[in-house]
């Protein structure tokens, strides 16, 4: 992929993961054009809501070298492996792009981080972050990664990487791709009777029987609720 | 431009459409009353697949569920927050008070917690047993037959435990506990704290052939799509309306006044159209006033007129007076033996399955009145926040904290569901000096004088939340886990929230049989003006250590049973 290819699939994603955004522009002419999207996705905005997510497609924060870097740096954070996907694979990138607009105090921490970095990567190696070799990429991160091991003068370079390790992880795992890696079993229906015994049973507990008699019948839930006039259930 | 009348004379307005005006609108329905409903907000109905957020993912959402556009994250279904565009409120001499309005028809039953606690007999009668605040003018015996039948209209699980203050009920069975909860049983049993299964008014089983029962999404808070939890849309007005009842509902609709005659007799309602901004009026032979305590208030406060020159009610002077919100103040822990632990869909109903009501001997404590507690945790759906700082906890097991990389993955995996937290609830005393009251100099975007709130807590309500950090850390130990975060000292009032954070404000119209003391009488009728009547939670004398929503509903049929058989006396 060419540069612009790069920055379209880190902004757009693939329109697998559901946070699908639809008529990229058809004529991106020049590299600082970034597509953007059309309709903000159906999750049960109001109209209000809806113009607000539009606006916020629409507007770019990140420039070209920003993106890159924040992409390096998802990868390092939740790197590409045998067993695993890479955070940029699950579109962590444009989740960024879209929370630092969306959340505004991310902004300036983030861009500013994003300089400190550089910063700090011209002071050892003479060149920005991502002309880096992996080797140096990785000595320059764990300066910043493990806050009770930083030098004081590295302290803001912490506060920074520890900001884009929190988004990585929200980004990637709050996605399609990393809730399966997580293995989330929830948000769908289903009659739920309790913890699985052998779950129970390995963390030395089980049910008391004076407890579970108050608990719901699942084979009767269909069953109208009928009540003596003590309040017993009798259906 | 002049106001547009409605030539059409309603038996009876209801202003809001929450719990108290949901309730009103289904018994006077039933009654063959000629009804006007009118909501500051837009239609709503959680069937909608327009609307729905229920079983959306986190991934639908671009930010991820974020809270920066609607204050309970982006599934939320509350319809407006803490802060409403063109809505403002002021707040005098540098208190705190944070006020949470929902504009949508349903109002705040689309997305709250459905903990259903009844009042206990001790909770009516708060002064004789502490004389601080006062009593209210009824009993829990008068409310009991009325909360029986909330809880068979509506349908709420539970268990009947035959405790002194907490009544039992016609419960629908509990669901199981969790594992975390299983935890939290463990560490409460060791602190000798009680722990029952919790009371949510979510069908677990079938209450009637209209609302679905639970799926166990765990997502009450959007507001359900098959109605198996409680919403005053989908379980009271869709219901009146679909049984034939006369129900007009008036939608984006804001009342600014009561309007009342020469006599002090109230004849109908002024309202703000917010599509066409236009003014509109509507005639009705009976008012009620469910706009939420604050609103109604501020409705009253602003409905000024000869008779009535400090506003409509007010002649005691306490219209938004003795505004209370229950206390709150939370802890989170960490929990080893949760480390690594096998994944199971753990979503279930949408809140938690067990609680501890109020266990406390008040005359052992420095403080008065009580609090529940309530549980959370679990193997939630990843959302925003999810992984922040999740390998701090590292330092409590000895490892690296952060880094990057694979060994970070595994420490998302080993602590995912690890956590468990407490929220206690409790009692505040109500007082005079704790009030909302008509701002001089602001208006809203409707034109509408706003509220300027005066609140601070008292020393009870902070020795309560101290108490609650203590009673949290017990439990915690019992359970082995590790506190997190460090205890909130007195500077920091112990970690009490803002009032009117808990979202229960109350008392701002209190009842009572002296006209002088209180602003309506124990029918929650005003004792000034006798065809106006209120059905939010402005009547509460006292708030509980409880939930106000099933004594709202309970207190509003009664006092719509009251209005009926009055109409009939022709005495209003």
């Amino acid at each position: 992929m060419n540069r612009r290819d790069t920055l379209k699939s880190l902004i757009l994603g693939s329109v697998a993961t559901g946070f699908a955004l639809h008529g990229c522009s058809p004529k991106a002419s020049t590299s600082n054009e970034l597509p953007v999207s059309n309709d903000a996705p159906l999750y049960g905005r109001t109209e209000s809501e809806k113009l607000r997510d539009k606006k916020l497609f629409e507007a770019t924060f990140f420039n070209e070298h920003e993106l890159l870097t924040i992409a390096v740096l998802c990868d390092i954070i939740l790197p590409k492996s045998t067993a695993f996907n890479a955070a940029t694979d699950a579109n962590t990138v444009a989740f960024i792009e879209f929370i630092a607009k969306d959340i505004e105090a991310h902004q300036i921490p983030l861009r500013g981080g994003l300089m400190w970095l550089d910063s700090f990567s011209n002071k050892l190696y003479n060149k920005e972050f991502i002309a880096c070799s992996k080797e140096e990429q990785f000595y320059i991160c764990d300066q910043i990664a493990y806050p009770e091991k930083t030098e004081p003068e590295l302290i803001q370079g912490e506060a920074f990487f520890t900001r884009m390790r929190n988004l990585t992880l929200t980004g990637f795992y709050s996605s399609k791709m990393g809730m399966e890696e997580l293995g989330y079993k929830g948000n769908t229906p289903n009659v739920w009777d309790g913890v699985p015994d052998h779950i129970l049973k390995k963390h030395g507990f089980e049910y008391e029987k004076a407890w579970l008699a108050k608990c719901v019948d699942q084979s009767k839930r269909g069953d109208i609720a009928q009540w003596d006039e003590n309040g017993n259930l009798i259906s | 431009m002049q106001i547009k009348e409605s030539p059409e004379t309603f038996d009876v307005i209801i202003v809001g459409s929450g719990a108290g005006g949901g309730m009103a609108t289904k018994i006077l329905s039933e009654a063959g009353l000629n009804i006007a409903v009118i909501e500051a907000g837009p239609f709503f109905d959680p069937a909608n697949p327009e609307t729905r957020t229920q079983l959306k993912w986190s991934y639908e959402s671009p930010r991820r569920g974020a809270s920066s556009t609607r204050d309970f994250g982006d599934f939320d279904a509350a319809y407006g927050g803490w802060n409403i565009e063109g809505e403002p409120y002021t707040k005098k001499n540098g208190t705190k008070f944070d006020w949470f309005r929902s504009r949508m028809l349903g109002g705040r039953t689309n997305h709250w917690g459905r903990i259903s606690l009844r009042f206990g007999p001790l909770d009516f009668k708060r002064k004789s047993l502490d004389g601080l605040g006062d009593d209210w003018p009824i009993s829990y015996d008068d409310v009991k037959p009325y909360y029986d039948k909330v809880d068979k209209l509506i349908g709420v699980f539970g268990s009947n435990e035959n405790l002194p203050n907490d009544p039992d009920g016609f419960f629908l069975p509990a669901p199981k506990p969790r594992l975390h909860e299983m935890y939290y049983i463990k560490g409460a049993k060791k602190a000798n704290v009680p722990v029952y299964p919790s009371r949510l008014s979510i069908l677990t089983k079938a209450i009637n052939n209209e609302r679905g029962v639970c799926f166990y999404c765990s997502q009450c808070s959007r507001s359900c799509s098959v109605y198996a939890d409680f919403s005053s849309g989908s379980c009271l007005i869709f219901p009146a309306q679909k049984s034939g009842g006369q129900i007009k509902l008036y939608t984006d609709s804001m009342v600014r006044e009561v309007v009342t005659d020469d006599s002090g007799k109230a004849t109908g309602v002024i309202f703000i159209n917010k599509l066409d901004r236009k003014e509109y009026k509507l005639n009705a032979k009976v008012i009620v006033l469910a706009a939420s305590a604050c609103s109604t208030a501020r409705i009253l406060l602003n409905s000024k007129s000869k008779i009535h020159k400090d506003g409509l009610g007010n002649s005691s002077g306490l219209v938004g007076k003795y505004l209370h919100d229950s206390t709150g103040s939370d802890r989170v822990a960490f929990v080893p033996d949760l480390m690594n632990r096998e994944i199971y869909n753990e979503d279930g109903v949408g809140g938690a399955h067990i609680y501890t009501p109020w266990w406390g001997n008040n005359k052992k404590l420095d403080f008065a009145r009580g609090y529940h507690i309530e549980i959370w945790g679990g193997l939630g759906m990843p959302s925003y926040g999810f992984g922040f700082n999740t390998n701090e906890l590292n330092k409590f097991i000895g490892e690296h904290v952060s880094g990057y990389g694979d060994a970070l993955r595994d420490d998302i995996k080993k602590f995912y569901g690890a956590i468990i937290g407490m929220s206690g609830r409790g009692e505040s005393i109500p007082v005079e000096s704790n009030y909302c009251e008509i701002d001089p100099d602001v208006v809203d975007e409707w034109g509408i004088p706003v509220l300027r709130f005066h609140y601070k807590w008292g020393k009870h309500e902070k020795l309560q939340a101290k108490h609650m950090h203590n009673t949290f850390e017990d439990i915690i130990d019992g359970m082995g886990g590790h506190v997190l975060g460090d205890k909130p000292t007195e500077d920091q009032e112990y970690g009490l929230h803002a009032p009117g954070r808990i979202i229960h404000e109350v008392g701002t119209t209190r009842m009572g049989n002296n006209p002088k003391k209180s602003v309506t009488n124990a029918h929650q009728q005003l004792h000034d003006v006798d065809n106006v009547f209120i059905v939010d939670a402005g009547p509460f004398v006292s708030q509980a250590d409880k939930n106000p929503t099933w004594t709202i509903l309970a207190l509003s049929w009664r006092t719509c049973d009251y209005i009926i058989s009055e109409l009939k006396k022709q005495n209003i």
